[in-house]
């Protein structure tokens, strides 16, 4: 799935990578659950939907190699997470959407689970 | 090639800075992406555990054309049993841990997984030592 379709599905706002090289969607995860996300073994154009919003987030993600992260529920992106992102050239997206609606929405339009 | 990180208990801003280093490094040299991946997540593991257990730790990579080996050493309160930590969904984190994200039990199993070789000791009241391994041919794979 294409960057703009998914942000039009969960009312997303690109934060952070707006830039970076665009990749289709291919599988979703969610999980505020770091230790989870860190047991992915493919995470080739994935999506990782969470509500877990400080620097371990993208550490975490750094590590497990997922490259554009969702935060539901209006948390907001610090700088230095942002700074991070960049660095390892990631998609920070804020929606107002619950972890359940968007996954449900994702879901609904194709997007199929990892697990 | 030998390298030396100082990592700090309680630190959680710079927790994973260690791993992200010894990624760079890995990227750098041209080791497989699969391996690089499975070593810095075990080493991430370890990093967070150092930083949510620990007072303070080094972590002393040595990496050559077969292999790399990690070793981390923590001054802290150390782990009485390591069975039951080795085991998926044992924890004794704090709830400042599990708000980072982690403390479910999944360290130990998940280092487990990803390196070739895991050994862990430990003394009560002093401090846990983590040596792990991944060689880069293919005969743990």
């Amino acid at each position: 799935m294409k960057r703009e379709e998914f942000l039009r599905l969960i009312k997303g706002k690109v934060v952070s990578g707006a830039d970076c090289e665009e990749q289709d969607v291919e599988h979703v995860f969610a999980s505020d659950l770091m230790s989870d996300v860190l047991t992915i073994k493919n995470a080739d154009n994935l999506l990782l939907i969470t509500g877990l919003c400080n620097m371990q987030t993208i550490r975490t993600c750094e590590m497990a190699e997922v490259k554009v992260i969702l935060f539901v529920r209006g948390k907001k992106v610090t700088e230095e997470m942002k700074e991070l992102a960049e660095e390892n050239e990631m998609l920070l997206i804020e929606t107002d959407y619950s972890m359940y609606r968007c996954s449900g929405i994702l879901y609904q339009a194709g997007l199929p689970p990892l697990y | 090639m030998n390298f030396e990180y100082q990592v700090e208990g309680g630190d959680f801003s710079h927790a994973g800075s260690t791993s992200s280093a010894v990624k760079r490094i890995m990227k750098q040299l041209g080791v497989d992406p699969a391996i690089v991946k499975r070593t810095v997540v075990a080493l991430y593991e370890a990093e967070v555990n150092i930083v949510a257990h620990a007072y303070r730790g080094v972590i002393s990579v040595d990496l050559d054309e077969e292999r790399i080996r990690i070793v981390l050493d923590d001054e802290g309160p150390g782990i009485p049993d390591i069975g039951k930590a080795m085991q998926k969904g044992y924890s004794t984190a704090s709830p400042e841990v599990r708000e980072m994200g982690f403390g479910a039990g999944m360290g130990l199993p998940n280092m487990q997984s990803n390196m070739d070789e895991l050994k862990v000791d430990s003394v009560v009241g002093k401090g846990t030592r983590v040596e792990m391994t991944n060689y880069f041919t293919a005969k743990n794979e």
